[in-house]
C-alpha cells in the first residue's frame, strides 16, 4: 500500500511549520515508520538546519525534478533516526522553477517508498503553496493564538477546500498558559470555535524549541521539553491513535479538551 | 495578584475577548469577499434592469461593497438622467 502525503501549512510565516514538520516526522520515524521530510520552501531552505543536516546536502528537490540527479541520491539519511530521510529544498532557485504537476509526480514516487511523506510548506498562498499541496492527501494547519495567524489560517482552510483538500487538522502553537489564565491570550476553545476544524494538538510556547533549533536536534529528543512531548502525542494522533490532550491549560480547560479528541486521520484509500 | 484585582474591579475587557471579537468580524468580511468578476457581472445585470425604466448616467455610477464595524452592505448609487416616458404598459 502506498504511503500518505501530509502537507504542513499555515498562510502566515513564522508560526512553526518547519519546527512541526521536523518534530512530527522524527517522532513518526521513532515509532517505526518510514518517513520522508520534504522541504518545499524553495529559495528559503530551512528544514535541513532544524534537523541538523545542513552539511550533508548534495542535491536538492529542484535538481531531482529537473532530472539532474536520481531521487535516491538527493535523499539525506537522518543522522540519529533510522527510517528518516530529508529531501532538501533548492536554495538558489525561484519558487516557480517547478510546477504543481511535477510536485505531484514526485510525491507519487515518494509514497512507493515511504509510509509518511511530510511536506513543509512555504508561507503565503501563491505558487510555492500550490506546489506544496499539489500531491497532498491530507493537511495540517499550524497557527498561533493571534488574530493575524488565525485569520490567515481561515483563508488557507478555504483555499485547501478549493483544491479539494478537505478536513484539515489544526495545530495550535506557542500557547502560553499564564497569559490564557490572565485573559491575555485566546484559549484553545476560542481558536477552535473560530476555525471549526478538528484539533490535532496544542504546543506550548517553549524555550526548549529555541535550544533544539540552535543544536539542530528536534525537541522530541529532550525528555524535559513540554513542546517535544506535545509533538510526540501529535505523531501518535497522526497514526490514528487516541491520545488524550496534555494538561497545558489550567482553569478547568483540560476537561473540555478531552471531549475534543480529534478523529484519527483516515487511512489513505488505495486507489 | 494586584493585577488580578485591578482587572476584577475595572470594567476593562480582556485582550482575549478583544481578539475574539475582532477576529469574528474580520472573518465575516474575509469570507464575504466576492471576486471582481462576479461584482462586474452583477453590475452589468443590475444596470440592464434599471435601464429598462430609466436613463442612467453610467459614468457617475457607484457600485461597491461597503463595510462598517458591524456589517457589510452592497451600496449602489445610480444617477438618473431622465425617466423614460411611460409606455402603454405602464397605464394598466
Ligand atoms: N512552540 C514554540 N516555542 C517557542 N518558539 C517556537 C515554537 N515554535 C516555533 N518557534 C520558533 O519560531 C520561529 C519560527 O518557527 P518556524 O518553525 O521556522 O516557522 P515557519 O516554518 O512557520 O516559518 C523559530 O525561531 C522557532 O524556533
Ligand atoms: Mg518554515
Amino acid at each position: 500500500m502506498p504511503g500518505k502525503v501530509i502537507v504542513i501549512t499555515s498562510g502566515k510565516g513564522g508560526v512553526g511549520k518547519t519546527t512541526a514538520t521536523a518534530n512530527i516526522g522524527t517522532a513518526l520515524a521513532l515509532l517505526g515508520h518510514k518517513v520522508c521530510l520534504v522541504d518545499a520552501d524553495i529559495g528559503l531552505r530551512n528544514l535541513d538546519v532544524v534537523m541538523g543536516l545542513e552539511n550533508r546536502i548534495v542535491y536538492d528537490l529542484v535538481e531531482v525534478i529537473e532530472g539532474a540527479c536520481k531521487l535516491r541520491s538527493a535523499l539525506i539519511k537522518d543522522k540519529r533516526t533510522d527510517n528518516l530521510y530529508l529531501l532538501p529544498a533548492a536554495q538558489t532557485r525561484e519558487k516557480d522553477a517547478i510546477s504543481p504537476e511535477q510536485m505531484k509526480a514526485l510525491t507519487q514516487e515518494l509514497v512507493q517508498e515511504f509510509e509518511y511523506v511530510l511536506m513543509d510548506s512555504p508561507a503565503g498562498i501563491e505558487h510555492g503553496f500550490r506546489n506544496a499541496i499539489a500531491g497532498a492527501d491530507e493537511a495540517i494547519i499550524v497557527t498561533t493564538p493571534e488574530v493575524s495567524a488565525v485569520r490567515d489560517a481561515d483563508r488557507i482552510i478555504g483555499l485547501l477546500e478549493a483544491y479539494e483538500l478537505y478536513e484539515p487538522k489544526l495545530v495550535i502553537n506557542r500557547i502560553r498558559p499564564d497569559m490564557i489564565k490572565r485573559g491575555d491570550m485566546m484559549n484553545i476553545q476560542d481558536v477552535r470555535e473560530i476555525l471549526a476544524i478538528p484539533l490535532l494538538g496544542v504546543i506550548p510556547d517553549d524555550q526548549t524549541i529555541v535550544v533544539a533549533t540552535n543544536k539542530g536536534e528536534p525537541a522530541i529528543f529532550n525528555p524535559k521539553s513540554k513542546a517535544g512531548m506535545a509533538y510526540k502525542n501529535i505523531a501518535r494522533r497522526v497514526k490514528g491513535e487516541d491520545v488524550p490532550f496534555m494538561a497545558l491549560e489550567q482553569n478547568g480547560l483540560v476537561d473540555k479538551f478531552k471531549r475534543m479528541i480529534p478523529l484519527p486521520f483516515s487511512r489513505r484509500n488505495s486507489n | 495578584m494586584f493585577d488580578f484585582l485591578t482587572r476584577l474591579f475595572s470594567k476593562e475587557e480582556s485582550s482575549r475577548q478583544r481578539a475574539k471579537d475582532r477576529l469574528r468580524l474580520v472573518l465575516v468580511q474575509d469570507r464575504a469577499i466576492i471576486s471582481p468578476n462576479l461584482m462586474e457581472q452583477m453590475r452589468v445585470e443590475l444596470l440592464d434592469v434599471v435601464s429598462k425604466y430609466m436613463e442612467i448616467d453610467e459614468r457617475n455610477l457607484e457600485f461597491n461593497l461597503e463595510r462598517d464595524d458591524e456589517a457589510i452592505a452592497l451600496v449602489a448609487s445610480i444617477p438618473i438622467r431622465r425617466l423614460k416616458r411611460p409606455g402603454p404598459g405602464s397605464l394598466q
